[in-house]
Parts: C-alpha cells; structure tokens; sequence
C-alpha cells in the first residue's frame, strides 16, 4: 500500500493511506501518526490521525512545504515497517436502543429520510439482511468497535466494528442533514459507527442514546475532569444494551457523581486478529469481564 | 474593571488568536475570522497581539463601561458611537467609566473587533479565550453574549496614547467582487476537467449559510466527478469518501453543487470530497464577506500561496512599526 500525498493549502499535508476502510490502512494512519510525533520535525503543529488517512498541519515560515513532504515520505518507509500492535483500552458503554428521544427525532426530519415509513433500526436492520431490529441490535453490540477517529466536532468518536468486511453494517446517511440530533445519539452512516458529543445537525441514522457523556466542557463529570474529551483514536469499544429503568439509574448516579464506565487496558495485534476475528474478539470480552 | 452587556448584537463572541493543538479531537482552532484586523485592534490599545477582545459580526452590540478603558474598532466599517457620538474607526479613544458603546448600520466588511485595553479577562480554556460556541467552549460560558452579561477586563500591560490610529493603505478593505486564491489538491482528482475548469470559471455568491464553521458559496455549475466504483466506507454519493480531515480553508463541496469552505470553527472531518484549499493568506478576507458577495475562486499554486503569505506578514509588519510604542 502506498500513500497519497496532496497540499492542503500552504498549511497542510494530507496524507491518504488508502481510499477504501479496513483496519489496515487504520493502523497505517495512526501507526504514521505516531513516527512523525516521534520525529519531531519542527513547523509541525498538528498531527490529525484519521481513518484511512491522515493530516499534518505545519508553519511554512518553519519549515518549507516541499522538504517536509520529503520528511513524511521517508517516515512512510518507517511506520510501513512497524509492528501492528496496540497497547490500549477497550471500554463498555451502556446504551438504550430504540430510545424515545432518538425516535421522536427521527419521526420529526421523516421526509429526509430513504424509508419515510420505517425507522432508522428498522431500515438498517432490512438493507443489511437482518430478519429484525432485535437481531440487528444483538449484532450492533456484539462484536466490539475501533475507534478510528475523533472529530468532526469536540470529542466525537468515528467507529469501525471489528468483524470481518461482510459483516460490517452499512447504511447510507440521510438524504439531506437534520438540524437537530439528541446529544449522546448512538448512530451510523457508511460503514462508521459514531456517539454525537454534542447535540446539533447530523446525517447519521440513530440507532440509540448513551447515558455516558463522552465530552465535558465544564469537566462536572469525575471521569472527564481530568480531559474534557474521553476518545482517543485508538480506543476499542463494547455496547451493551440496557432498557430505560437501567438508563434512568445510570443517569442517576452520574448526577451524583458516582458512575464511571468500566475500562480495561488491553493489547491487541492486526496479524493476530485477521488470522481469528471470532477469538480475538472473544479475548478482548474476557478482558473487559475481568475473566 | 467591566463591561456591561446592554444589547448582544447579532452574534458577539469573545476571541483571540485561538486554541491550537487539539484540531486531532474535534476542537478547531477558533479565534478571530480577521486575525490581522484583531491584531491591529490590540496592538492600537497597548495589548499583546493575541488579547481576546470581541467579535461582532453585521450588528454591533450596545456596551456600558463600569471604568474607564482606551477602545477601538477595526475590522468591517460599523461605525462606533461614544454616548451617541460617532467615533473614528481604526483609532484608539477613551471611554468613560458610565459611558455606553454602541454602532451605527453596517457599511463594510462583516466583523467588527473592539479591544479594550488589559483585554477581555474570561477564563483561558485550553490555553484560549475564544468562544467555540458548537463546543460550548471558552469565552464567555462557550456561548455569544447575552444582554446582562458582565465581561470583566484585564489590567492593561502598558499605557499608550488615545487618537494612535492604523495607516488607511494598512487597513485592508472588503473587496466586492472578492477573490479567493485556491491551491488545487486533496481529492481534486475527483472532477471532471470541466468541472475543475467551470469551479474557476463561475462567479459564485456567498450564501446566507455563512458562519465561523464555514462559507457556503452559490450560483456557480454544477460540478460532475469522475465515475468510479466507490471505495469501501465511502457512502454512495460520488461526492463522499472514507471520513478525513478537513483542513482550515478547504473547499468541500457535498452532491457537487455548494461549494463550502472552512473556517476558524471548521468541524475537523467528514465525508465530504475537497477539491482545494483556499491560502492562508486569504482567510482573514472571508471573515469580511457578506452574504451575496460575488465571489471568484483564482486557481495558485504553491509559490504564489507562500508569496502571499509573505506579503500579509510584512504588511502586518508594517502596522506593528506604525504603532510600536
């Protein structure tokens, strides 16, 4: 696989590992991201890992366009060589399904929609051959998720599910943009699975909500106090389904500051995952159980 | 030492040079849309450069002083009144303790920056004053002013004259038709050479949808991709592709039909193809359009983008040595 290389203007390099996602131009992007931090090229600003691709902000009047482009082509060589491992975390993250707030929106921007007469579920769970939405549900939640990038705005996690590519969910977003989407909606477009931070417009079906706030500008939740943003690219995530009395109490002892998620750290390896999706997945599930 | 908020303006946020460093989490940059006119604004009332001061954009807010403050207005041309006297723009004058601040109708450009000397004292999140209102972020309460807010002042850092004012040739005015230059790249591949041809060609208009996120643009063609099978992740449109970051200034256009172009409070990624960037030399400029403006996009490459920036930054340096102290 070689890299894209293209200007962003005067003030960005963009970095395309490869047009299509999969976990392995994943790890190309952030294992990149990582040699040129290590590096430590003055004039570099910003390194923006994402997806399939990643971008380099940087001060022309530091350093000249074309020799950091020569700088980065040479650090592809280097995180082409380098192990596909991970030390990170893997978290679980409650969420109520079919929730009545992502439902009383989506009922509201219903002309936007591909399927007027059906919801966000259900017309996912119909495009990607489930025989329902409780059995697209159960597949949302099983397989833990990647997440392969954070931004669009403060802290939103992009997520790819680790299943191998027939698997993946695919829906289109909606066809033109609501203006409006709860805070903590657990939605999807592409094959992105992503927890808005905040609410606002949005393309992506909503499948649920989240009790977990995953940014926190006044830094009030005790497990976002120390960073106001709790993604990082990176990150494997675990949805666990919960029904509303079981949301209401973990709102609850949020409000009184006595909810955190449960965080394991974990290794995981590409060459040891391709070769066994099913027992890797398995494996990080132990770890989460503490098993 | 305070401001007190009698009416809000349109939109009148708290900014400053920005928040670098954490674009690769979802927080942009922010700041002021007109960096160099906020740098003037400071630079006139004995601040440091990068002091936050305030934003307003088409409609002036209407500010009481508790004390009193040395004041200017740079930026768009929206006329000052002291107490109901007109006051020159791109001059430093002294406020009164009591007096009221308030502007005329908009009659240039679209951001107006008052500074007041010692600098709006909100809390520095991050490492910045700014106001990212999406994030709900800096500033003051991360939102616009309201009317009955207090904006508490600094203590200034030098004393400097009232009546210094800014060179007319080194106030860069709003120019109707604007032109924007624009280094080709990203996914420029994408389009049809005649759609990179009719991108350069077409006037297009600012639309109404013109805010600190981005400046959507109007009325050009249509632009047609090249057919593809598309990549895995990518979403159907032609338009799409696998989620990426989307630089400051660039021009992102969904369905091929309005092109957007980023700003201060760009979101950071997205599935939306870009077929360019526009410089940084010409960022602070789109902080100055109004809606309607007839707009050009001038292809560059990157010689031309880096001579650019050179003659913003002596142009800048020129203001620094008209009013250094």
């Amino acid at each position: 696989m070689t890299a894209r290389y293209s200007f962003g203007g005067d003030e960005h390099i963009f970095v395309e590992i490869d047009e299509a996602m999969s976990l392995t131009a994943f790890f190309g992007s952030i294992s990149m991201a990582k040699a040129v931090r290590e590096s430590g090229i003055r004039g570099v600003t910003e390194i923006c890992p994402a997806n399939a691709s990643l971008q380099v902000r940087f001060d022309p009047d530091v350093i000249a366009p074309n020799a950091l482009l020569s700088e980065l082509k040479a650090l592809e060589a280097v995180s082409a060589s380098a192990e596909k491992t991970l030390a990170t975390r893997i978290v679980e993250i409650p969420v109520f399904y079919d929730d009545p707030w992502t439902r009383e929106t989506l009922m509201r921007f219903r002309e936007r929609h591909q399927e007027p007469g059906a919801t966000d579920l259900e017309y996912a769970a119909r495009i990607n051959g489930y025989a329902g939405t409780d059995a697209f549900i159960a597949a949302h939640a099983a397989a833990p998720w990647f997440v392969t990038m954070v931004g669009f705005v403060a802290g939103l996690p992009f997520m790819y599910q680790m299943v191998e590519r027939p698997k993946q969910i695919e829906v289109p977003k909606y066809l033109r943009p609501r203006t409006d989407t709860p805070r903590l909606t657990v939605g999807h477009g592409g094959c992105f699975g992503c927890i808005y931070s905040v609410r606002g417009a949005g393309g992506y079906q909503m499948f649920g909500i989240t009790p977990m706030p995953i940014y926190d500008p006044a830094q009030r939740v005790g497990y976002l106090k120390e960073f106001m943003i709790f993604f990082r690219p990176g990150d494997i995530v675990k949805f666990r389904p919960v029904g509303r009395t079981e949301y209401d109490e973990i709102v609850a002892e949020m409000e009184a500051g006595r909810w955190a998620p449960t965080i394991r750290t974990a290794d995981f390896s590409l060459d040891a995952f391709e070769a066994d999706p099913a027992g890797t997945n398995a494996g990080l599930l132990e770890t989460l159980h503490g098993h | 030492m305070a401001i007190e908020v009698m009416k809000p303006g349109l939109s009148t946020t708290v900014q400053d040079l920005g928040r670098p460093g954490y674009y690769h989490l979802g927080i942009p940059l922010s700041g002021a849309m007109d960096r160099a006119a906020l740098r003037a604004a400071n630079l006139l009332v004995g601040n440091d450069e990068g002091a936050a001061a305030l934003e307003a954009v088409f409609l002036g807010p209407e500010l009481r002083f508790t004390a009193d403050a040395l004041v200017t207005v740079t930026g768009a041309d929206l006329p000052p009144k002291l107490d109901g006297q007109p006051q020159p723009g791109w001059t430093a004058f002294r406020v009164r303790a009591g007096q009221v601040l308030s502007f005329g109708f908009l009659r240039q450009g679209a951001r107006a920056y008052v500074a007041v000397a010692g600098g709006i004292d909100v809390p520095a999140v991050l490492g910045s004053r700014s106001t990212y209102v999406l994030g709900a972020l800096g500033g003051l309460d991360g939102r616009a002013l309201r009317a009955g807010d207090m904006l508490p002042l600094g203590v200034p850092p030098r004393d400097v004259a009232k009546g210094r004012t800014v060179p007319e040739a080194l106030r860069r005015p709003a120019a109707t038709p604007a032109e924007l230059r624009v280094l080709p790249g990203l996914y420029w591949h994408r389009l049809t050479a005649s759609a990179q041809a009719s991108f350069f060609a077409d006037t297009w208009k600012v639309a109404p949808e013109a805010d600190r996120i981005g400046y959507r643009f109007r009325g050009g063609r249509a632009l047609d991709f090249v057919p593809r099978e598309q990549p895995f992740g990518a979403g159907s449109d032609p338009s799409n592709i696998v989620d990426s970051g989307y630089p400051y200034g660039s021009v992102q256009v969904p369905g091929g039909t309005e092109p957007i172009v980023l700003h201060r409070d760009a979101v950071s990624g997205g599935g939306y193809f870009m077929l360019g960037t526009v410089i940084s030399a010409d960022m602070d400029l789109i902080g100055q359009m109004q809606p309607h403006t007839p707009t050009r996009f001038v292809e560059v490459d990157m010689s031309a983008a880096l001579a650019a920036r050179d003659e913003r930054a002596a142009r800048l340096q020129q203001v620094r040595y008209a009013l250094q102290t």
